[in-house]
């Protein structure tokens, strides 16, 4: 019998014996290593016939990929064995709680004026800003609303001096006149922020938020006005029908004006907002007044369009059932965690408004 | 403005039903607010018949009755009136109702031991007699089938309160309201009833008009020997359906004209007047009692009516005591003025009064309709109160002239967007009282009187699709189209801040801008306290310095709820400076208590300054900014805890602050009386954030990375226990910019082995070439000029 065949047939029978790790490495390194069996006939190799050499060198390899491949499969079994055996040990319970997190919640104001922003970025708006604090003219005088002028007292104002020159603004209209005195037309802007009355009740906070709007080119009419505003009303509420209605109001600074009613019922004590045959009042708009353009240097021969103005508090109230207005602004961690938003909810036009 | 839909009626000549008129005054811009049933004092009783009469167990003049009032059972009425017996038609008072006689409101109550549920009355207690022994005997033939039916007849009045907006002063009476729906083809606007008067005489109180004050035009006239009396009932329930309150004839009449034609009028008792009347300005501290039991003290220049002794009443606003009619007025003086809008604004607004008559002449009163009131006054007055009228006593400084406007009809087309026809303008415009000459393409109009807001062509247009309808108008679907970009660069941050500091788990807050002066002082450092001058309540009373001077109350609350591990945050203004424009916007967040609280797994443990650094440098890192080159210092406001608080630059430029975090300081804990175990705070300058040039996408360079390996070496270095390893960071990374990619500092040790004053920092650094694998060699060196860099540089020591 040859040696190979010896090796072979000797370590066969040794390896298929029950072997740990360490028994077989000896193993491999009795036949591999540098002096090993199996290499050490490697190195006969060049002593032998040369006829005889291709059948030994045959021989050889075979026997050497046998032995090799039962030892590898011989270690992946024990090592197998080994991480099932841990695996077994290893189990625990994962009905056991997470490790702890927190999720932080958007207020439903700025939710929904990133809402509001969306729809009307769609059809090209941009936001601009104004300060909070303005001055008698902004705020009154150039949105055409004299000193002495009964509709002063439709806005109780916060006065930051006895002349009554500094104040809070009562309304985000005075962003029109900044905006139009900063720029040249055409203007087609939102303003969202913040107003203050000083009035405190139920229904209303010395705070409150309000979106402007202000559309300013050639040739833009109350058609547009109507048809802008039921755009907007029909994707903030998610709805496919909308009834709006467009009642003849007044405001010092719009001449048309209107306000504009949304038809709503009650379901389940739910104000559902679409059909229905009920008005809620939403907003007041009209067509900027004359004095206004004038006021601000725009030529009101050339240029024309419309102005609205929306609460949003009262916004987010009707599309996400909140009844208490006051709840807004009292930071309840119960209150702001039920109708707060998930920061990853962003509105947006291809992902929807709401989920 | 509160109407009937009768009184409307004898306006206008309409077929509309009541619920039509209600549309139809929406419609045309006149708000409806609200329909209330008009509740008469006696639309609660009921005709009853007493089915049982048995003795009080308790007493022996007192019944016990089972009373049918038309209602599925009787119900138990104890009565002491000895009529009250079997089968007697009655009339019985529910509990609730209130007895006419001596207003008294029935409640359920127990009458020695039995509960009697209501009332059966008297005459004399429904004021229908004097009869007063016993209950109403009602005929059994006249009222046997109506048993449960309400003995007076029901009066079905609707009281209809419409929103008035301060442009349409013509529509506080109602027949302006009337006109209005004839124009919007309601009905036919009736003309007025003109009585011919008996008039004898000039009227004999001298009235003298001054120059230069707000009266311009003084109407009156003298009724002499009249009776004053109770109103009779027609006028009666016109005042009280509309909700006020009948006082005697003049007084009533002249409140009925006012209401009726938006006129108001003042009637003097003559015989008070001392000589005459003098219109004119007041003189400084002038005192008048008025009406309202006020004395009231002038200021000069308000405008007054007067006699020979001193003011009388304050002309437009309200009228004083010395002057005022009484029942046993005999000769009365009615006046009929006009005061302009503006004088009565301004002296109301410093005396602070609001009457009915003020209200009016602030918005505007017809000049035209001094006589016009003063003839339906005086009318009614002879006919209710007889005497004897003199004529009528004009004295102006100023005559009225109509206000006339071109109007060009494209305009309406061009504002509105629908198209109308000259005729139809013609029509509209006529109705409201327009008189209209046609010159070529222009319309000359003359404008009603009673229309002060009416004086450009807008508010022609105005006008027009009002009556015509806003349902006219077509809707013209918006474009989506978008020239410019809807956010600019710092309100993307805005909006991204917001979100990212939410995704940190903290609530988003909003509250109120301004707070309380106490609270703010301990946040308001140097800044400036901005007053409210005129604050909703004292607590509230100048605008908020720091967006904590809220959030800590709220916080605080929200402890108070019970609540421990709190993290809320808010984004908003701050006020430098009470003018425009002095405000930041702020990103404020607070955190109280602990992380990981009663937690199996991890080790709970109080919220820090690292939290709060943690959250700050990730939201910045989020929105974009290198964190590795923000600069920190410890120069931070006194209401952050000196030693655990920090200020953040975006780099060590130091330019502008954009953000500070910590302990908030213990002394402001005590001071609100805040319980927690522990409280952290930051706030973020949005303003300060410098915006990048390049946007975010430019920003990103060419991707370019190393295979070459990786080496790790670890340092450990002895400094001083104060010196800033922000600093020993910096100079280990500019020994090499190239191979230095990161260092971390994964120990920090004070205590054994290391001297008193003296702390030992240890530091990973990652060094890596782009150009080669570094060899030992290479790597050696490095080692040694970071130590050597270090230790020659700062104060350090490498450890061994």
């Amino acid at each position: 019998m040859s040696d190979i065949k010896k090796i072979k047939d000797e370590y066969l029978l040794k390896l298929n014996e029950n072997l740990d790790l360490n028994q077989i490495n000896q193993i491999k390194t009795d036949l591999f290593g540098k002096n090993g069996l199996v290499s050490s006939q490697f190195k006969q190799l060049g002593k032998i016939a040369e006829d005889e050499r291709k059948i030994f060198a045959s021989d050889l390899n075979t026997t050497k990929d046998e032995l090799q491949d039962l030892i590898s499969s011989k270690i992946d079994e024990i090592e197998n064995k080994e991480i099932n055996k841990k695996l077994e040990k290893e189990k625990v319970d994962i009905t056991l709680p997470e490790r702890p997190f927190a999720q932080g919640k958007i207020h439903p104001v700025s939710q929904v004026i990133d809402e509001i922003s969306s729809i009307f970025s769609e059809i090209g708006f941009s936001v601009e800003e104004g300060p909070d604090v303005e001055n008698e003219y902004n705020n009154f005088t150039a949105l055409n609303t004299p000193d002495n002028h009964p509709a002063r007292d439709m806005h109780d104002t916060f006065y930051l001096d006895e002349k009554k020159e500094l104040l809070l603004r009562t309304h985000t209209s005075p962003v029109q006149i900044r905006t139009m005195l900063s720029d040249k037309p055409p203007f087609k802007i939102i303003a969202p922020g913040r107003t203050y009355r000083s009035d405190s009740d139920q229904t209303h906070a010395p705070m409150f938020h309000q979106v402007e709007g202000l559309h300013i080119d050639k040739n833009i009419n109350m058609g547009h006005l109507k048809g802008c505003l039921n755009y907007f009303i029909k994707e903030f509420f998610e709805v496919d029908k909308i009834k709006m209605r467009f009642r003849p109001s007044h405001f010092p600074f719009t001449e048309p004006s209107a306000e504009v009613d949304i038809g709503y019922e009650i379901k389940d004590g739910k104000i559902i907002i679409g059909e229905g045959d009920k008005w809620l009042e939403i907003l007041g708009c009209g067509m900027v007044h004359p004095n206004v353009l004038k006021n601000v240097k725009v030529n009101p021969d050339e240029f024309q369009g419309y102005a609205f103005g929306i609460g949003i508090d009262r916004l987010a109230m009707l599309k996400y059932g909140i009844n208490d207005l006051r709840a807004f602004f009292d930071c309840d961690y119960r209150w702001l965690n039920q109708f707060g938003f998930d920061p990853n909810d962003v509105p947006s036009s291809y992902r929807g408004l709401s989920r | 403005m509160k109407i009937t839909s009768n009184w409307l009626k004898e306006h206008l000549d309409t077929k509309l039903d009541e619920n039509q008129i209600i549309e139809k005054l929406t419609d045309v811009g006149l708000e409806v607010e609200s329909v209330e049933k008009q509740r008469g004092e006696f639309d609660d009783f009921i005709v009853a018949k007493i089915l049982k009469a048995e003795k009080h167990p308790d007493a022996d003049k007192l019944k016990v009755c089972d009373v049918d009032v038309g209602k599925e059972n009787p119900v138990i009425v104890v009565c002491g009136a000895p009529n009250a017996i079997e089968g007697l038609l009655t009339i019985y008072a529910p509990p609730g109702s209130v007895i006419p006689k001596n207003q008294m409101k029935l409640v359920v109550s127990k009458i020695r031991g039995v509960s009697s549920y209501g009332m059966l009355c008297s005459e004399s207690e429904l004021n229908l007699s004097d009869e007063s022994d016993g209950i109403t005997e009602l005929s059994s033939n006249d009222f046997k089938d109506k048993i449960g039916d309400n003995y007076f007849p029901k009066k079905n009045l609707n009281v209809i309160d419409i929103s008035i907006t301060p442009n349409r002063p013509d529509c506080l009476g109602v027949r302006g309201i009337a006109r209005d729906l004839a124009a919007a083809g309601s009905g036919k606007f009736k003309n007025l009833e003109e009585k011919k008067l008996k008039q004898d005489g000039k009227q004999t109180v001298n009235v003298k008009i001054e120059n230069d004050q707000a009266c311009t035009v003084f109407g009156s006239c003298l009724i002499t020997d009249v009776k004053n009396v109770e109103s009779p009932d027609w006028l009666k329930e016109k005042i009280i359906s509309i909700g006020q309150k009948p006082i005697s004839a003049i007084v009533d009449i002249t409140n009925y004209v006012m209401l009726d034609l938006n006129r108001p009028l003042h009637a003097y008792d003559v015989d008070k007047i001392d000589k005459e009347i003098i219109v004119r300005n007041s003189k400084k501290d002038e005192t008048f009692k008025a009406l309202d039991n006020k004395e009231y003290k002038l200021e000069e220049g308000m405008c007054v009516i007067s006699d020979a002794t001193g003011v009388l009443g304050l002309g437009g606003i309200i009228g004083g005591t010395r002057s005022g009619t009484e029942l046993n007025t005999k000769n009365i003086l009615i006046e009929s003025a006009y005061f302009s809008p503006r004088s009565i604004r301004k002296s109301s607004k410093i005396l602070n009064i609001d009457t009915d008559a003020k209200f009016r002449f602030e918005r505007g009163i017809d000049p035209l309709s001094i006589e016009q009131g003063l003839k339906k006054a005086v009318s009614l007055i002879q006919e209710i109160c007889g005497g004897i009228a003199s004529e009528f006593d004009i004295q102006k400084i100023e005559n009225y002239k109509n206000k006339s406007l071109g109007f060009d009809p494209i305009l309406f087309e061009k504002i509105t967007g629908v198209k109308i026809e000259k005729n139809e303008i013609i029509k509209i415009l006529d109705d409201l009282g327009f008189e209209i000459k046609e010159e070529k393409k222009i319309l000359d109009l003359k404008i009603p009187s009673w229309r002060p807001d009416i004086s450009q062509e807008v508010d022609v247009v105005e006008e027009l699709i009002r009556i015509k309808g806003y349902d006219q108008i077509n809707m013209i679907e918006p474009q989506k189209v978008r020239e410019k970009e809807t956010l600019n660069k710092k309100q993307k941050l805005f909006h991204f801040l917001q979100r990212a500091v939410a995704s940190k788990g903290y609530l988003e807050a909003i509250t109120w801008s301004f707070t309380d002066s106490k609270i703010n002082q301990l946040f308001i450092e140097k800044n400036k306290e901005i007053k409210i001058v005129n604050p909703i309540s004292s607590d509230l009373d100048v605008l908020r310095s720091s967006i904590f001077s809220n959030l800590i109350i709220h916080l605080n609350k929200n402890l108070g709820r019970g609540f421990k591990d709190l993290s809320i945050f808010e984004i908003g203004p701050t006020f430098l400076g009470e003018k425009p424009g002095e405000q930041q916007t702020i990103v404020g967040g607070l955190k109280s208590g602990k992380n990981s609280r009663q937690n199996w797994l991890e080790k709970e443990r109080l919220v820090d300054v690292f939290d709060v650094k943690s959250d700050v440098i990730q939201c910045l890192a989020e929105a974009g900014y290198d964190k590795d080159k923000l600069y920190f210092d410890i120069e931070t406001p006194s209401y952050y805890h000196p030693g655990k608080s920090g200020r953040v630059f975006l780099n060590k430029g130091k330019e502008k602050i954009i953000a500070f975090f910590g302990d908030i300081h213990p002394n402001i804990l005590k001071k609100l009386d805040i319980k927690t175990e522990a409280l952290v705070g930051f706030e973020i300058f949005l303003d300060n954030i410098k915006q990048p040039k390049k946007s975010l996408k430019d920003q990103k360079t060419q991707y370019k990375f190393s295979d070459f390996q990786k080496s790790e070496r670890d340092f450990a270095f002895i400094l001083d226990k104060n010196f800033q390893v922000q600093e020993l960071i910096d100079v280990i990374s500019s020994v090499d910019k190239d191979l230095i990619k990161s260092v971390k500092v994964f120990d920090v040790y004070e205590g054994k082995n290391i001297e008193e004053d003296k702390k030992s920092v240890a530091l990973n650094v990652t060094i890596q070439s782009s150009e080669k694998t570094l060899n030992e060699e290479d790597l050696n060196k490095i080692n040694q000029t970071i130590i050597s860099t270090v230790e020659s540089k700062i104060d350090a020591k490498i450890r061994s």
